[in-house]
């Protein structure tokens, strides 16, 4: 209720630059990258693979080992200050060989930019990538959803299990190009197995510590529970 | 005869109000008959009450969840402690099945997933498609676009008050915001046919032009619906229940907003005047007139006043857009994207051929990906696509603002009451059609 | 193809025999326990999505339900009449669906509102049941995506005339099904997939592509 009250407005990092406007005859390729890209080259050359831009979008493609140290420094870095996480999502392609891309989608809203890193997971190996639960706290339900649609790993993200498919979901990871649009099994097996799973009456293990049926559970499990354990797949 | 004491906890009176806001309340002792005894100090709570914290589940049948979510509570006594939300009943698998559809065919999913934004996800989607194709739209496409967005945020924001107002109470309003939808639902009808589910926009235009009258008629519109947005700023803004319902509940600060993804009016009541209309301009937003509000408490009564105010700014949008609506074709005349004209098709060989190709196999865009973000009334709503040049995406990704909004909710109900939980679910405005997809 | 009738519980079948009618009074009382019964469903609105917006619109000032005694909307089961399923039914909804519809105390009906709650709709994919009626019976189907409030409120003065019709003496009608114990389905596996896939099993990908 004060009279200083000022609101946080966006661009205010960059005030000469000129106002926004909506882009008109972008070009498939060949655009002005995001200044970002250079700077993520110059600050870490071995981690990004290269750089795109297409229809005026730049889309670094960064080592997926070290997303995290990227992230945290695109985030708190003074001259990029991309505060505000977007998307995080993956992409598997139809031809087989390509690997499977983890995008995450970076907004700057203090110097009005707009960023796409991508990670490439080959799909021989183990699906696995670092949450960046820790400096966005947006992360939290996307990487979730990419965890039940995918199949990939985020390490370091402090509940990692399925949010739209119910926990006991066998069928699959939906959307990866071997799972068939009408899933895997026929329908009434599907319907059996939704009435079977029954999501209401299954807790998860934080929900349990609350209820009643926290004592009923068996010794070693109580101790994994309070040691801050989270269920997971 | 020792006269049985019975322990009762009541509120004194309307004043007697503690410093949080709380009714303060003094132990009194009723005895057999009725009458108040003395007035002793409360017992000691006994040790085993201490601590038990009693688990809620809410939903995900309820009325008050505006959709199918569950949210799970463990609560000390009426105060939440925690609060653990379950979603995904309402998952159908709207990315999937992008995939096997052309693009043109995806866009009855688009209406269906934000179901109050159907129009306003139309937009979104052929912004995006035709930025993936490279296509130009017209300029008559363009204001009719901006005047379908503005109509969208509008019964996007009326069953937000409809249903929030229910929520806490008061059913009048609910009645008055259905009724302006339907004011709103001839207008769309008479120009796409449909009243909710509109696909009104095809890659490289719209599915019709508006037909003769259908001006006038928005014009009516512009002129009688500030009346009904005056009358429920009348009865609720100062109204001392719904101010004492909202006002405190659910603040989150302006660095904890942006950090939490937060989008829409729920990061400007927060204090961040970040609009996709103003920041990343589309659909030539930056030469429109209007205003975007920004609370300063980010409580639920900010995210109310902030909203019922852009009710007002999208009126003001919807009048400028009226007046300069240019006239044109509505279509691009790239007919390699979008049908031509059925004289056309029957007369011209070339034409017919585009017609053969985009009904049998559709528009195909050139190897790439893409990302438009538009300001949905819910917050920063996008579609990713990436293409591998054929006429089905690779990939059809939606960005959903109350998704990524509703997963700050147990950082919002913390330390609130039992009722508190329904406001502050209430003011973000979710729908669970884009939550789940 | 065609479904393959379930078998009439035994016995329990009434036909009109000329010889055998019923009497004046329980025609009359017949006619009283239909009309109010039909004048006054409480619905219960398990809306789930933009079938959910057009019941609100239907119940709203101008299609008004209340002038069909159906103002008074239930959301606990215990206490409906009607179970109005407006809109789509994922798996992970459908044991919900399922409890709300036994936590209904006879008698009961219910309307499938939508294309999607009739027959899984445009969403014919893993995610969403095929048509609520492999879970919960069904006595209306209101077809629409979403259907126009006028389309619903024919669907809700089909199935008044439909309680109209019914008759006491008729022991089957408020007959709970049950569900298969060992399955835990509510008619056979064949008959669901019959319903759902009534062109040979859609978990394959051989269907025009798609």
């Amino acid at each position: 209720m004060s009279s200083a009250f000022q609101p946080v407005l966006p661009g205010s990092a960059a005030p000469h630059e000129p106002a926004p406007a909506t882009p008109k005859q972008v070009p498939h390729r060949g655009g002005t990258p995001n200044p970002s890209a250079a700077a993520l080259q110059s600050r870490f050359p071995g981690l990004v693979r290269r750089v795109e831009v297409v229809w005026g979008e730049t889309s670094v493609y960064i080592d997926g080992a070290h997303a995290l140290e990227i992230v945290r420094w695109l985030h708190d870095d003074a001259s990029q200050r991309y505060d505000y996480l977007s998307d995080v999502t993956a992409v598997e392609y139809r031809d087989p060989e390509q690997p499977i891309e983890v995008v995450w989608h970076l907004r700057s809203l203090p110097y009005r930019r707009f960023l796409r890193l991508k990670a490439e997971l080959p799909k021989g190996a183990p699906l696995e990538v670092e949450s960046v639960w820790s400096v966005y706290r947006a992360a939290d339900w996307l990487e979730r959803e990419c965890y039940d649609m995918f199949g990939i790993r985020f390490s370091g993200h402090p509940d990692l299990r399925r949010i739209l498919m119910w926990e006991q979901y066998r069928e699959g990871y939906p959307l990866r190009k071997d799972f068939p649009l009408r899933g895997r099994f026929s329908r009434s097996e599907q319907l059996r197995q939704a009435l079977a799973a029954n999501p209401e009456a299954r807790y998860s293990m934080e929900e349990l510590t609350i209820a009643q049926a926290f004592e009923d559970l068996p010794e070693a499990m109580r101790r994994r529970l309070s040691s801050g354990e989270r269920t997971g797949e | 005869m020792a006269t049985t004491k019975r322990t009762v906890e009541v509120a004194v009176g309307t004043s007697g109000l503690d410093g949080n806001g709380r009714p303060r309340r003094m132990p009194l002792t009723v005895t057999e008959n009725g009458s108040v005894a003395t007035i002793e100090p409360p017992p000691p709570i006994e040790p085993d009450l201490v601590g038990e914290h009693m688990l809620i589940n809410i939903g995900p049948q309820h009325p008050a969840t505006h959709g199918v979510l569950r949210l799970v509570l463990e609560l000390d006594g009426e105060t939440v402690v925690r609060c653990i939300p379950h979603i995904g009943y309402l998952h159908c698998g709207f990315e999937k099945i992008g995939e096997y559809r052309q693009y043109n065919q995806v866009i009855p999913w688009t209406d269906r997933e934000d179901y109050l934004n159907s129009i306003g996800n139309n937009v979104a989607f052929a912004l995006g498609a035709e930025r993936l194709f490279g296509v130009e739209i017209t300029p008559r496409c363009t204001v009719l676009r901006v005047i379908a967005m503005e109509l969208s945020r509008i019964i996007s924001h009326l069953v937000w008050l409809g249903t929030t107002c229910i929520d806490i109470g008061a059913f009048t309003p609910f009645l008055w915001a259905f009724q302006e939808r339907e004011n709103v639902y001839n207008l769309l009808e008479r120009w796409v046919g449909a009243r909710l589910t509109t696909t009104a926009t095809r890659v490289g235009g719209m599915a019709a032009d508006i037909p003769d009258g259908w001006m006038d008629q928005l014009r009516h519109f512009i002129k009688t619906f500030p009346k009904t947005v005056d009358e429920v700023d009348r009865m609720l803004t100062k109204n001392g229940i719904w101010v004492g319902r909202t006002v405190g509940l659910g603040a989150m600060s302006a660095e904890e907003a942006v950090n939490y993804g937060l989008s829409g009016p729920m990061v400007r009541a927060s204090g961040v005047a970040f609009d996709v209309r103003r920041d990343f301009p589309y659909l030539d937003y930056e030469t429109y007139d209007f205003e975007v509000p920004v609370g300063t408490h980010g409580d639920v009564y900010d995210r109310y006043l902030v909203r019922l105010e852009e009710l007002r700014q999208s009126t003001r949008i919807l009048a400028q857009a009226a007046d300069r609506l240019p006239d044109g074709p509505v279509n691009t005349s790239d007919h390699r994207v979008i049908l031509p004209p059925k004289h056309k098709a029957m007369n011209n060989i070339e034409s017919m051929i585009h017609h053969f190709k985009q009904v049998m196999e559709g528009p195909r865009p050139p190897i790439g990906e893409c990302y438009v973000p538009v300001e949905s009334p819910k917050g920063e709503k996008g579609y990713y696509f990436v293409s591998d040049g054929t006429a089905k995406p690779v990939r059809w990704r939606i960005r959903p603002p109350s998704f990524v909004n509703l997963s700050a909710i147990p950082k919002m109900v913390e330390g609130h009451l039992l009722s508190d939980v329904i406001a502050i679910n209430a003011s973000i405005d979710i729908v669970m059609g884009e939550i789940d997809r | 193809m065609g479904l393959t009738p379930r078998p009439e519980p035994a016995g329990t079948v009434t036909t009109y025999d000329p010889a055998n009618q019923e009497s004046w009074v329980a025609t009359r009382l017949d006619f009283l326990v239909n009309w109010s019964r039909a004048m006054s469903l409480w619905p219960m609105p398990f809306g789930t999505a933009c079938c959910a917006i057009e019941f609100m619109a239907t119940a709203a000032s101008r299609f008004d339900l209340a002038r069909f005694g159906m103002e008074r909307m239930s959301f606990s089961p215990r206490q409906a009449d009607v179970l109005i399923c407006a809109g789509r039914v994922p798996f992970k909804l459908a044991p919900v669906l399922r409890r709300i519809w036994q936590q209904m105390p006879q008698p009961k009906w219910c309307i499938s509102m939508g294309a999607c709650a009739s027959s899984g709709g445009m969403f014919d994919n893993y995610a969403v049941v095929q048509g609520i009626d492999t879970i919960i019976p069904v006595d209306v189907y209101v077809p629409g995506c979403p259907p126009r409030p006028e389309g619903l409120m024919y669907g809700i003065m089909m199935l008044q005339e439909k309680v109209r019709r019914e008759r006491m003496a008729d022991t089957a009608l408020r007959h709970e099904m049950e569900p298969d114990p060992r399955s835990g389905l509510y008619i056979p596996p064949q008959a669901i997939d019959e319903l759902s896939e009534p062109f040979g099993n859609s978990v394959h990908q051989t269907r025009s592509g798609l």
